[in-house]
């Protein structure tokens, strides 16, 4: 039965998303006119979620090795970092924006599943799972919906799947209600020689399909998130794939003990464009490492969930939990029996060649034959650098109230309950945190999710941050924000900072305010991360966050994600963020310059982010990191929680009652405060970077001094622990006061009451 | 001498079968071994352990698959015959199924996934689970589910009741049982019953996410103790 094929011409390219030159160079590279499947084939291979083609020039300017990588950005599905003990820590983190616009609770839940495969196809098993969302605002009722299935879709994946989901983080801003991101970050555990490259080697080796079958889901997924979303894109659901967390807890545990029988010689997982992006990535690997290489694949061979697909569909087919495995030559059954024993499908459908070629054969015709390189990001793929224009936001300075005029304390309530300040329990609890039995404290209890790895004293230290807001208002600062808040939080829970992903959510490149906004903060995360000497192991590019709903066109706030590992060489070293022990000393680190600028209170009191983000001094910030990595080995903290959205008032709360069955209080007094009319504000709210509030005993309190001094770091002691209440004043007086009753209920209803979740039900 | 061996059946879609097996191998003088879904075989276990997680994904209804599992026919009758069962979260889901329990477990009360610490309080101190706990102590253990909300009717709560057959209830810090501290809307309170010959427990929190400090609590230790003590 032959199928008759739409003849293939630069109309029929162009609505493939591809342009007059890059059909043009595919007539050249293959010396004739693609066939359909070929043209499908190319179109997502190059398009921008595969083939980075707007971003790689910018990327390439990271730090991109030294530290304790064992594989540079891009060289295989995720990064790799050496963490002693014959260890590895492999993570990254990959958005799944669009299709949780369309269909919530399917994109966040096979975002996570794509996440983690990307992580044990390399051999290791993820041990912690975290994510990065952003929403509208919670008042819209679509936002709600999305809110709702995206957290059921990441707990309900997870959850089956049997990683914990240990972090993340949540943040509402009107410039996402059309367009949420979904970000979700896997990381994994391998020890050295386990580990498995995605790479396709050995003439005659057999190529093995394994996991689901193939249908028709999420055909063109890739193109689809390399566009701009519109009310047509709802149209697109069935770009969106469907998860089966049961499927993938079986490939997962398939797949770890078909490595253990070593004769697995490349694996990749299938993600976005399935089959292609595997058989031409792996091809091109194995051909740039040996010379030669090629895949030829007989689709006749490849499990389909339904009849009468043609090669195109079943080429471009996302169908979830399958992967490609290459074996040595004469042991695909052993792997084979391991998979049956899983109850998974595991079929051989191909082999390495040697020609260079990915080749495609289907109903005794060759589909497709196209030089394996001329696909891949670093081969044929094109690479544009776009025109890059700043365009400042015109959002005004704030008309500032003097203290004098605010009530103060009700105000302070207020950001407490802001969603983007307040508890995210509802959210958490839907999680499994702690399934494997390693995450060391509830979630929480630490400014970094910490999980300890068995067999040794070690423990990981993970975090995502981003504050969009300050990259909008300034993209340099607010790069560099990012990776230093996370470097931060890792910092303070007694680890140091090894290494980061990202995940870097724009708006079309093809903007040059867009790509302004994209290439300045790639430059001011890679100066935090050569500051840090934390490399850039990976990630993944989102652009086209921008939305047609609610009216005109908005792009989203620029939101280049971080996550970052750090290790705890002792987990005896771990430091908790909340107070501990009624009569400690509190004290501050870091004394920068107070303003209000970018701040969650400016916000909300005068309804401007301001004109800039914070400032932000990456010296400091690393003599910090290193002043408490070494005090938590000397065992002097007590507790350090960094000073960020909302201020020292936010920051002083948190500490108080975060651990919700061990609460306390404190007595603040802050001094030399100066005499302008704002002080009050400033002291409290301000989101200045570079600050940590930390307890200890007062015993320690000298040589704790001492270490902060030769380590170059502002230290003064602000106040005591007490057993209950909250007070903070200004120079001896101006004293606000708290019951810290009156602070958990601002803090953990907010976010429920705000989501009106009962209305959903 | 010899180890005592314990098994921990593993169903496709178990995922607290190595935490529960680590959980096990931290006491001296047993022996964990996993044993298959697909098998006959009970491995000379002298007790069962049926851990956490989604039995073949539990698509259907928690538990109701694993029933069916070829082990599964072994350890009902290993079980009627007195050996010592312990089924936690799915775990008790799958006993419940298998009818070795009585009652059933639905969606939690709010309808979500719920993950959590816990405190719950034992209320029968003379089971071969529970032995070495004090009538009425607190203790802390994490819950993670979403059909934990545990249900009979009147009489067989009642029967429960008579027969001293409901060992945990759902608490507050100082062991007061209210609706509040009833974290999925189980009947009353309860968070772990016995079968009527009292070799057959199951419950919803995780013991084996509560047996050491590191963790945040080692409360579930005991009740392993309890258990390898008599065996």
């Amino acid at each position: 039965m032959k199928q008759t094929e739409p003849e293939v011409t630069l109309a029929l390219a162009k609505e493939h998303g591809l342009n007059e030159d890059e059909y043009g160079k595919i007539l050249d590279i293959l010396g004739r006119t693609p066939t359909f499947t070929e043209l499908g084939i190319f179109s997502v291979m190059w398009s921008e979620h595969c083939s980075y083609k707007n971003s790689i020039a910018v990327l390439k300017t990271l730090p991109r090795d030294g530290g304790a990588l064992l594989t540079g950005a891009g060289e295989e599905n995720a990064g790799l970092v050496d963490i002693g003990d014959n260890l590895a820590v492999a993570f990254k983190i990959e958005s799944h924006n669009h299709p949780s616009a369309v269909e919530p609770y399917q994109g966040a839940a096979t975002g996570v599943g794509g996440i983690h495969r990307d992580i044990f196809t390399m051999g290791a098993r993820p041990v912690a799972s975290l994510n990065s969302l952003r929403f509208g605002s919670p008042k819209d009722p679509r936002v709600r919906y999305l809110v709702d299935g995206v957290v059921r879709g990441i707990g309900d994946y997870g959850n089956s799947f049997g990683v914990p989901t240990v972090g993340g983080e949540i943040y509402f801003e009107d410039c996402y209600t059309g367009n949420p991101l979904v970000n979700a970050m896997s990381v994994g555990l391998v020890e050295h020689h386990k580990t498995v490259s995605a790479t396709a080697e050995g003439e005659g080796n057999p190529v093995l399909i394994v996991g689901s079958s193939t249908g028709r889901d999420g055909i063109h997924g890739a193109t689809f998130a390399s566009e701009d979303l519109s009310e047509a894109s709802e149209d697109k659901r069935p770009s969106v794939q469907v998860g089966d967390p049961f499927a993938e807890k079986l490939l997962l545990e398939a797949t770890l003990e078909a490595i253990e029988t070593g004769f697995v010689a490349g694996l990749q997982d299938m993600g976005a464009a399935g089959i292609t992006s595997s058989t031409s990535e792996m091809s091109a690997r194995g051909i740039e490492k040996n010379g030669t290489g090629g895949i030829m694949i007989d689709l006749d061979l490849v499990p389909a969930r339904e009849e009468g697909m043609s090669a195109y569909e079943i080429m471009l087919s996302e169908s979830q939990e399958r992967m490609l495995i290459v074996a040595k030559k004469g042991h695909e059954e052993d792997i084979i029996a391991v998979y049956r024993k899983w109850d998974v499908q595991a079929v051989t459908v191909g082999r390495v060649t040697s020609d260079n070629n990915v080749k495609i054969q289907y109903r005794g015709e060759l589909v497709a034959d196209i030089p394996a390189e001329s696909l891949v990001l670093g081969g044929g793929a094109p690479v544009y650098i776009r025109e890059a224009v700043e365009s400042k936001p015109d959002t005004p300075a704030a008309e500032m109230t003097p203290d004098s005029g605010l009530n103060l304390k009700d105000r302070a309530i207020a950001l407490l309950s802001r969603p983007n300040i307040a508890s995210k329990r509802w959210v958490y609890r839907q999680y499994d945190s702690m399934v494997q039995t390693n995450t060391v404290t509830p979630v929480g209890h630490t400014d970094a999710a910490v999980i300890r790895i068995k067999g040794t004293k070690k423990a990981l230290a993970m975090k995502t941050d981003c504050n969009s807001r300050y990259v909008y208002l300034n993209p340099l600062a607010g790069g560099k924000i990012a990776v230093a808040e996370c470097a931060r939080n890792i910092a303070c829970s007694g680890a140091r900072p090894l290494a980061i992903t990202n995940c870097l959510n724009f708006g079309n490149p093809y903007k040059p305010e867009v790509y302004f906004q994209f290439k300045t903060s790639v430059q001011g995360m890679g100066e935090a991360c050569r500051a840090f000497n934390t490399p850039v192991t990976g990630g993944n590019v989102s652009f086209y966050n921008e939305s047609t709903h609610g009216g005109g066109r908005a792009a989203i706030y620029p939101t280049p994600t971080i996550g970052m590992i750090g290790l705890l060489e002792d987990i005896d070293n771990l430091v908790g963020s909340t107070f501990t022990t009624s009569g400690d000393a509190i004290i501050l680190f870091g004394d920068p310059d107070l303003n209000l600028e970018g701040s969650e209170y400016q916000v909300i009191q005068y309804g401007t982010p301001g004109t800039d983000a914070p400032d932000i001094n990456l010296d400091h910030e690393k003599n910090l990191q290193d002043l408490l990595v070494a005090l938590a080995g000397k065992k002097l903290l007590h507790s350090a929680h960094d000073v960020s959205d909302g201020g020292l008032f936010v920051a002083l709360a948190e500490k108080a009652i975060m651990n919700e069955t061990a609460r306390l209080g404190f007595d603040v007094d802050l001094e030399d405060c100066g005499a302008g009319p704002y002080r009050m504000q400033q002291q409290l709210f301000s989101e200045a970077q570079g600050r940590v509030v930390a307890t200890i005993a007062p015993a320690s309190a000298k040589a704790v001094i001492a270490e902060a001094v030769a380590c170059n770091v502002p230290v003064r002691v602000i106040g005591k622990v007490v057993p209950q209440g909250a007070a903070i004043a200004v120079d001896g007086h101006d004293t606000l006061r708290f019951s810290t009753a009156e602070l958990s209920r601002a803090y953990y209803d907010a976010l429920e009451n705000e989501l009106h979740l009962n209305e959903l039900l | 001498m010899a180890d005592i061996t314990v098994g921990v059946v593993v169903f496709p879609g178990s995922n607290c079968d190595h935490d529960t097996m680590h959980a096990v191998a931290s006491f001296d003088g047993v022996k964990p071994v996993m044993l298959w879904h697909g098998s006959h075989d009970l491995q000379g276990a002298k007790a069962i352990l049926l851990p956490g997680g989604f039995s073949y994904g539990d698509y259907l209804r928690a538990g109701s698959i694993a029933r069916f599992s070829p082990i599964m026919k072994e350890v009902v009758e290993a079980a009627g015959r007195g050996m010592p069962v312990l089924g936690i979260c799915n775990g008790f889901q799958v006993l419940l199924e298998s009818g070795l329990l009585e009652g059933a477990l639905s969606k939690n009360r709010d309808k979500k996934f719920l993950c959590c610490d816990t405190f719950i309080k034992p209320v029968n101190c003379s089971t071969m689970f529970t032995s070495l706990y004090q009538q009425d102590e607190v203790l802390s253990i994490p819950i993670a589910h979403g059909e934990g909300n545990y249900f009979a009717p009147p009489e067989t709560v009642a029967s429960l009741l008579e027969h001293d057959q409901i060992v945990f209830r759902y608490c507050d810090a100082n062991g007061k049982v209210t609706d509040e501290t009833n974290p999925n809307g189980s009947v009353n309170n309860i968070a772990g019953i016995v079968n009527r010959a009292g070799n057959v427990l199951g419950l919803m929190p995780h013991p084996e996410r509560a047996s050491e400090k590191l963790l945040g609590s080692d409360d579930g230790r005991r009740m392993f103790e309890s258990l390898f003590r008599q065996l």
